[in-house]
């Protein structure tokens, strides 16, 4: 078929192609092309989406609503018994979705933010600033973030807001090495230096220019940093310095209803009973995982890893 | 050797810089703290003239510099400082030094994390090592969906199982670890079976997958596909073509592992009441007690740098171009 030269508009075949494949069916024939496992992962992090969002509509009780039964048995009323002061547990872990989960997201934001920024800075201003934050983040990455966590909680408090900053600032390190090192390649690119020459701002040129062409990596980063935090401030809440009760978090609920493990032989519910919380963080971590898996395999066509 | 030496010093030398600015940072956790910690340290009851000779003992009275090289000279030479529990508002002081506090529990860290690496580090380096040459098989597959899914367990998680299945339904093993000086190396290694035993699966995960990776990585270098297309036999490839540049690999692999087990032993031994540095470092972040925690947070701080200075020198000395100047 030719192409009739007063009819035929470049621009109109693009439109044209752009009309039959929108983001939204770009989207859905990637979903029809994944495996089982990246499927399993997206409908686990949906559901814990739909939990965390609507906690107040679907818990039966209160996240800090006390009962007079302690240590109460799976019931009926306590789908999940009661905790050691008597609070739902169900409940609990309905609330602790919210709790947990959001303070996670918001840290890994954080540290994106912090990280992000500044290793787009270092790879575009290769010069003292580029030289400075690199040591100072060799020297925070030479000591283990969890202890790094403990001193710093131990002199400032475990409050919400410093676990926020102390986890995000000390994850924040390894989103600026990796920023750092996939923009750096980006920097070179002519489109970049066209746009310096054309005068543009560093806020223009790291959002508009390299961003756009380093967002595989940082996304797939993205997920494996959120389990990490979300694994290290359960780990914290656990230990009894994160999360301070009564909010409802899963880190902590494990520690609170550990002893009952001890009964599993006479009540094996009692004894699932720390593990539930457990389970929620270890269900989410496994299906982000996945995703990221998936992720990874579709975007930069690594056979493995 | 010249080439290999210096690079080596240089390493030491970077080591070193490291550890002391890493001192400073945890030096400093005192001078961050606000500035009524005096009060909060000994009571709503304490006079202003305990609180006074209280900061005096501190040497809050001096500049940062000299606190500093009076605090280093003294880790240098092993004292840590005093606690900051026992000490009450009416200026009696109970109080105990760090180091009485953390040598016991240090030489319980060790034993469980050397018990945990004689366990782990052959096992994952099998594991590692047949999956990356049976890559892709349903025996490869299967190992790597289990270590994945392990990586993503908490270590709680894996540690609650484990005393479930193995202490509650199923009594084998105790489910509190708790050991002192006395007790006896066999009923040691019983008592620390469980602790033990999660540590391991948690990194024996991570060390397989980093091996297999390091292994595939490698035999996937143009000069190992050279090996092979000469005709050199599968068992000449991998024990003298691979295996000299592996070993840069494989090191780093397991003193990663051994740094990151130095983290994991924290929670693990506060699940199992296990009396070990980690215990005491959570004990004193909730109680406050900076000086135990900058004890603590300098023994795991060295051992991380240690190790993974180690990790770096091993892969300079076995670096075959290293090794055989231009």
């Amino acid at each position: 078929m030719t192409q009739d030269p007063e009819t035929y508009s470049a621009l109109g075949e693009v439109g044209a192609f752009q009309e039959r494949r929108t983001l939204w069916t770009r989207i859905k024939l990637d979903l029809k092309k994944s495996p089982m496992t990246a499927r399993f992962g997206m409908s686990v992090i949906l559901i814990y989406a739909i939990v965390a969002i609507f906690a107040p509509l679907l818990a039966p009780y209160g996240e800090a609503e006390v009962f007079p039964v302690p240590y109460a048995p799976w019931s009926s009323e306590f789908i999940f018994g009661t905790d050691q002061i008597g609070r739902d547990i169900f409940s609990r872990m309905i609330y602790g979705a919210r709790n947990t989960v959001g303070i996670a997201v918001a840290t890994t934001l954080l540290a994106f933010l912090i990280g992000g920024g500044l290793g787009l800075a270092a790879a575009i201003n290769r010069s003292w600033l580029d030289q400075f934050l690199s040591r100072t983040v060799d020297v925070l990455m030479a000591i283990p973030s969890l202890i790094f966590a403990l001193v710093l909680l131990s002199v400032f408090g475990s409050t919400v807001i410093n676990l926020i900053i102390i986890i995000a600032v000390l994850d924040s390190t390894r989103v600026f090495r990796l920023t750092r090192a996939v923009a750096i390649n980006v920097v070179v690119m002519d489109y970049v230096e066209a746009a310096r020459l054309r005068g543009e701002g560093i806020g223009w040129i790291m959002r508009r220019e390299i961003l756009p062409n380093i967002m595989p990596p940082l996304v797939a980063e993205f997920g494996l940093r959120f389990c990490f935090v979300f694994l290290a401030i359960a780990a914290l809440s656990f230990l009894g310095v994160g999360i301070q009760p009564p909010t409802a978090d899963w880190g902590s609920m494990v520690r609170e209803n550990a002893s009952l493990i001890q009964f599993a032989q006479y009540d094996l519910k009692a004894g699932l009973t720390p593990l539930l919380p457990a389970s929620a963080i270890a269900l989410l971590t496994v299906a982000v995982n996945f995703v990221v898996d998936w992720f990874l395999h579709k975007t930069s066509g690594i056979r493995d890893e | 050797m010249h080439a290999v030496f210096r690079t080596v010093l240089e390493r030491l030398g970077l080591g070193l810089a490291t550890l002391f600015i890493v001192s400073i940072i945890i030096f400093s956790a005192i001078e961050m703290l606000p500035g009524d910690f005096g009060e909060a340290v000994l009571g709503q009851a304490a006079t202003k003239e305990t609180v006074a000779a209280f900061r005096r003992e501190l040497g809050l009275d001096e500049p940062a510099y000299m606190r500093y090289a009076q605090w280093i000279g003294n880790v240098v030479q092993g004292d840590l400082g005093t606690s900051f529990s026992g000490r009450n508002a009416s200026g009696i002081d109970r109080s105990r030094p760090v180091v009485d506090l953390i040598a016991p529990r240090l030489w319980n860290t060790l034993f469980l994390a050397s018990m945990t690496a004689i366990i782990a580090v052959p096992i994952a380096l099998a594991l590692g090592i047949t999956s990356a040459l049976y890559r892709n098989s349903i025996y490869d597959r299967t190992v790597n969906t289990a270590t994945l899914t392990t990586i993503s367990f908490p270590e709680f998680f894996v540690a609650y199982i484990l005393i479930l299945l193995l202490a509650s339904l199923w009594p084998v093993f105790p489910s509190l670890a708790n050991v002192d000086a006395a007790t006896p190396l066999a009923e040691r290694m019983f008592k620390a079976a469980l602790p033990a035993m999660t540590l391991t699966l948690v990194i024996v995960a991570h060390m397989m997958r980093m091996t297999r990776a390091a292994i595939i990585n490698l035999l996937a270098s143009p000069y190992i596909q050279m090996a092979r297309l000469s005709g050199a036999s599968q068992t000449e490839v991998i024990i003298k073509h691979a295996l000299p540049n592996a070993w840069a690999p494989i090191a780093t692999v397991i003193t990663f592992n051994l740094a990151y087990l130095v983290v994991g032993v924290v929670v693990v031994e506060v699940v199992f009441v296990y009396p070990g540095v980690g215990q005491l470092m959570v004990d004193a972040v909730t109680s406050r007690d900076i000086p135990v925690v900058q004890g603590c947070a300098l023994i795991f701080a060295m051992t991380y740098i240690l190790l993974n200075l180690t990790a770096d020198i091993i892969g300079i000395i076995t670096n075959p171009r290293l090794l055989h100047p231009k």
